[in-house]
C-alpha cells in the first residue's frame, strides 16, 4: 500500500498530475452549469472515444480495395470473432455521435452560449460538426456496398455541377477517371487519417477554449452579457459559488455518458451493424440507392426542389448556409442569453429542425421515386375490375404492362410519383384522359409512341371506370351528349 | 593611444550575433526543406487533375449480332484507364439501342440528374431512375423529373462488325462522356 502511495507521489512529482487535474477536469465551474442541459458535449466525446477504439480494430481487418472490401466486410460480419459486434458499435456510435453533436449544437444555440467571449468556441465547434458529418459520409463509403458506390457517384455528380471547376473537382475526389480503387483509397485516407486528425486537433482547441473561457453559466432571463464586465462577473461567480467539474460538477455528465454508452452497446448487440446491401458492382443496376439517415434530408431536398434551383443551391446556398452557421456569434450580438428573451433564435431552431425532419421523413418515403417493381409486383385490386367490360379488363392489363403502376397507385398500392388513379375519372373527362396518356405533361411522359390506338381506347375505358359508386365521372361542360359519362359502363 | 579606442561606441545597428544568424539560417533551410517536401506532396495529390483527365479511347462493346434490331440492351465494358485492383468498379454498364440495322444509340447508365443507374422498361419505352424519379424516352431525351437534360450519349462507330463506343470517364454535367 505504502509503495503504491510512494509511486503515486513519484509520478505526481515528475508529471505534476495535481496541477494538471486542477487546470482540467478539476477546474472550477459555476454551480448553475452542472445541469442536465450541459451533458451533450461530453456525451459526444464518449461517442468519439468509442469510434476511435472500434475504428482502429476494424482497420485491422478491413481491406480498402474495391476487389476485397465487400469480402472483408462479410468476413467481419460472419467469421471474425466479435467482428459483427464491433461493426455494430462503430455503426451505432456514428449514429449517436451525429445525433448528439447536433443536439449539443442546438442547446448551445438556444442558451446563447456562443456569445461573448465564446465566439471562437462556437466556430471551432462548427468545424467539429462538419468534421463529424465528413466522418459519417466517408464512413458510409467504407461499407463499400451498392448504397456506398452510388452515394459516391451522387457526390461526384454534385461536384460536376460546379461551374468551371466541376471537372477538376470530380477528378480530385475520384483520384482517376471513374469511381474506383483510388476513390475508395482516398475515402479511406480521409476517414482514418485526415478527418480524424483534423477532428482531434480541433477538439484540443475546443477544449482549450472551454478551459480558458470557462463553461457558460446557466442563462437567466434579463441577465445581460456585457463585454466590458462579463469576464469579471464570471470570475466572481466561479470564485464565490463555483464547484469543481470533477467530482462535484460532472456527475450528470458521467451518468448521461454511461447511458449513451449503454444505448450504443444495446443497439449494437440487439440490432447489429448495417449489413452491406450487395457488392459495389456498377453493372448490378437492379438497385435503389439510399443514404444513411443523416443525409436523407439532403437526398429529399434534391428530389423536391425545382430543377432550376439545384445548381444555385449547390454553388451558393449550401456554402452560404455553412458561412452563416460559423458567423452566428457575429450576427446575433444581443445581450440576452435566455431563450425566452430570444424568440428569433427559438423560431430559427424550430424551422430548421422541422424542415430537416420533414425532409428526412419524405426521404424515407421517397414518393418521388418510381416504384420500380410495382408493374409486375402490385396487381390491380379485384374490386376495380369486378363486373367491368372486357374492354376495361384489357385496359387494366395495359395499365400494368406499360408500367403505369410504377408511378401511379390504385388506392394507395403502387408508386407515389404521380397521382393515385382511384377516382381519376372524377377529375378528368374521357378526352382529357386520352390527351394526358398520349401527350403526357405535368411530369408525366407521353405514351403516344408506345400505345396503339386500340390500347389507348382500352386503357381510357378502364380509367373511366375509376370513380366512386355514387359519384359520377367528370364530363365536359361543353358536351351536350345525352350520355353524361361517355364511358361504356356495363352493370 | 586615445582612451576611446578601448571603449567602442554603441553601434547604430544591432550586431548580428551568431545566435541570430543561426536562427534565421535555420528558418531559411526549413523553408527550403518544406518546399522540397510540400511541392511534391501537392503534385502527388493533385496529379489526379492531370492523370487520365479527359482521356478517351474507342472501346469494343460486342458483336453487332448481340444487339437485336429494335431493342435496347444492357451492355458493359472494361474501362481502359484502370488499375488491376479496381476490380468490378471498372466494369461500366451502358444501354445500347439498335434503332435500325446500322443505327445505334449508346447511353451512359448514369442519370443526368445526380448519377444514379437508370433502368430500361421496354414495354413503356422509358428509362426510369430509382433515386429522384428522372424519366427518359427511348431515344434518351428527358421525359420528366429533375434531370436538366437527356441521358449522356456515347460517340459510336462500327469496326469489323463490332460496336465501339468512345469512353473512359464517368459522365457528369461538367464532363458529358
Amino acid at each position: 500500500m505504502n509503495r503504491i502511495r510512494l509511486l503515486g507521489q513519484w509520478l505526481d512529482d515528475r508529471l505534476a498530475l495535481g496541477r494538471l487535474y486542477e487546470h482540467t477536469i478539476g477546474h472550477r465551474i459555476p454551480a448553475s452549469s452542472a445541469s442536465w442541459w450541459y451533458v451533450f458535449g461530453s456525451a459526444t466525446l464518449v461517442c468519439l472515444i468509442i469510434q476511435l477504439v472500434t475504428g482502429v480494430c476494424l482497420a485491422l481487418v478491413y481491406v480498402p480495395s474495391p476487389d476485397d472490401a465487400y469480402a472483408s466486410l462479410e468476413y467481419l460480419d460472419y467469421e471474425q470473432p466479435f467482428g459483427w459486434y464491433l461493426r455494430g458499435l462503430h455503426y451505432w456510435g456514428s449514429n449517436f455521435m451525429v445525433a448528439l453533436v447536433t443536439i449539443h449544437m442546438v442547446q448551445i444555440f438556444l442558451f446563447g452560449a456562443y456569445k461573448y467571449p465564446r465566439e471562437l468556441t462556437w466556430m471551432v465547434g462548427c468545424a467539429l460538426f462538419l468534421a463529424t458529418i465528413g466522418m459519417a459520409f466517408t464512413g458510409q463509403t467504407m461499407r463499400f456496398d451498392q448504397d456506398a458506390y452510388w452515394g459516391v457517384e451522387i457526390i461526384v455528380s454534385i461536384l460536376g455541377r460546379l461551374p468551371g471547376v466541376g471537372e477538376y473537382a470530380t477528378h480530385l475526389l475520384q483520384g482517376g477517371p471513374i469511381v474506383g480503387a483510388e476513390t475508395l483509397s482516398r475515402f479511406f485516407a480521409l476517414h482514418v487519417f485526415v478527418i480524424p486528425g483534423a477532428l482531434i486537433g480541433l477538439l484540443v482547441i475546443h477544449i482549450r477554449l472551454v478551459l480558458v473561457l470557462g463553461i457558460s453559466e446557466y442563462p437567466v432571463a434579463g441577465k445581460h452579457v456585457e463585454p466590458g464586465a462579463y469576464r469579471d462577473d464570471y470570475e466572481g461567480v466561479v470564485e464565490k459559488t463555483g464547484i469543481r467539474l470533477m467530482p462535484e460538477g460532472g456527475g450528470k455528465d458521467l451518468v448521461f455518458g454511461a447511458l449513451v454508452l449503454l444505448a450504443i452497446v444495446l443497439c449494437a448487440a440487439l440490432i447489429g451493424p448495417k449489413i452491406p446491401n450487395g457488392p459495389a458492382d456498377p453493372t448490378l443496376i437492379q438497385t435503389v440507392p439510399r443514404p444513411d439517415f443523416y443525409f436523407l434530408s439532403l437526398f429529399a431536398a434534391f428530389a423536391l426542389m425545382p430543377p432550376y434551383l439545384e445548381t444555385v443551391v449547390i454553388v451558393y446556398v449550401m456554402p452560404l448556409a455553412i458561412v452563416l452557421l460559423f458567423a452566428v456569434p457575429f450576427i446575433s450580438r444581443g445581450p440576452e442569453r435566455h431563450p425566452s428573451r430570444r424568440p428569433g433564435a427559438v423560431i430559427a431552431v424550430t424551422v430548421v429542425l422541422l424542415s430537416l425532419f420533414t425532409l428526412a421523413w419524405e426521404g424515407v418515403q421517397s414518393p418521388w421515386s418510381p416504384d420500380m417493381d410495382a408493374w409486375s409486383g402490385v396487381p390491380v385490386q379485384p374490386r376495380f375490375v369486378r363486373g367491368r367490360s372486357p374492354l376495361a379488363h384489357a385496359g387494366a392489363t395495359i395499365l400494368q404492362a406499360k408500367q403505369c403502376r410504377n408511378c401511379h397507385a390504385l388506392d394507395g398500392a403502387g408508386g407515389k410519383r404521380g397521382p393515385d388513379l382511384a377516382g381519376v375519372a372524377t377529375r378528368l373527362t374521357e378526352d382529357q384522359l386520352i390527351r394526358q396518356v398520349l401527350q403526357g405533361g405535368g411530369n408525366m411522359p407521353a405514351y403516344g409512341k408506345h400505345l396503339a390506338p386500340h390500347e389507348v381506347t382500352a386503357l381510357v375505358a378502364f380509367l373511366g371506370t375509376l370513380h366512386p359508386e355514387n359519384q359520377p365521372p367528370a364530363r365536359s361542360a361543353a358536351s351536350s351528349s345525352s350520355s353524361p359519362t361517355g364511358f361504356p359502363e356495363p352493370r | 593611444m586615445e582612451p576611446h579606442d578601448h571603449e567602442p561606441l554603441p553601434p547604430a545597428v544591432a550586431p548580428v550575433t551568431r545566435r541570430d544568424f543561426l536562427f534565421k539560417l535555420g528558418l531559411a533551410i526549413n523553408g527550403l526543406a518544406a518546399a522540397l517536401v510540400g511541392i511534391p506532396v501537392v503534385g502527388y495529390v493533385a496529379s489526379a487533375l492531370v492523370k487520365d483527365r479527359g482521356r478517351q479511347a474507342w472501346i469494343p462493346l460486342g458483336g453487332l449480332d448481340s444487339f437485336p434490331l429494335g431493342e435496347t440492351r444492357l451492355a458493359s465494358y472494361r474501362n481502359p484507364f484502370t488499375t488491376p485492383w479496381d476490380g468490378v468498379t471498372a466494369d461500366v454498364p451502358c444501354w445500347v439501342r439498335r434503332k435500325a440495322s446500322g443505327d445505334f444509340q449508346v447511353f451512359a447508365i448514369n442519370c443526368a440528374h445526380l448519377g444514379c443507374p437508370v433502368r430500361w422498361f421496354p414495354q413503356s419505352g422509358l428509362f426510369m431512375c430509382p433515386c429522384h424519379g428522372g424519366v427518359y424516352y427511348e431515344d434518351g431525351s428527358r421525359a420528366s423529373g429533375p434531370p436538366p437534360r437527356g441521358l449522356f450519349e456515347y460517340q459510336i462507330r462500327v469496326r469489323a462488325n463490332h460496336l465501339e463506343v468512345r469512353g473512359g470517364q464517368t459522365p457528369n454535367l461538367s464532363e458529358p462522356v
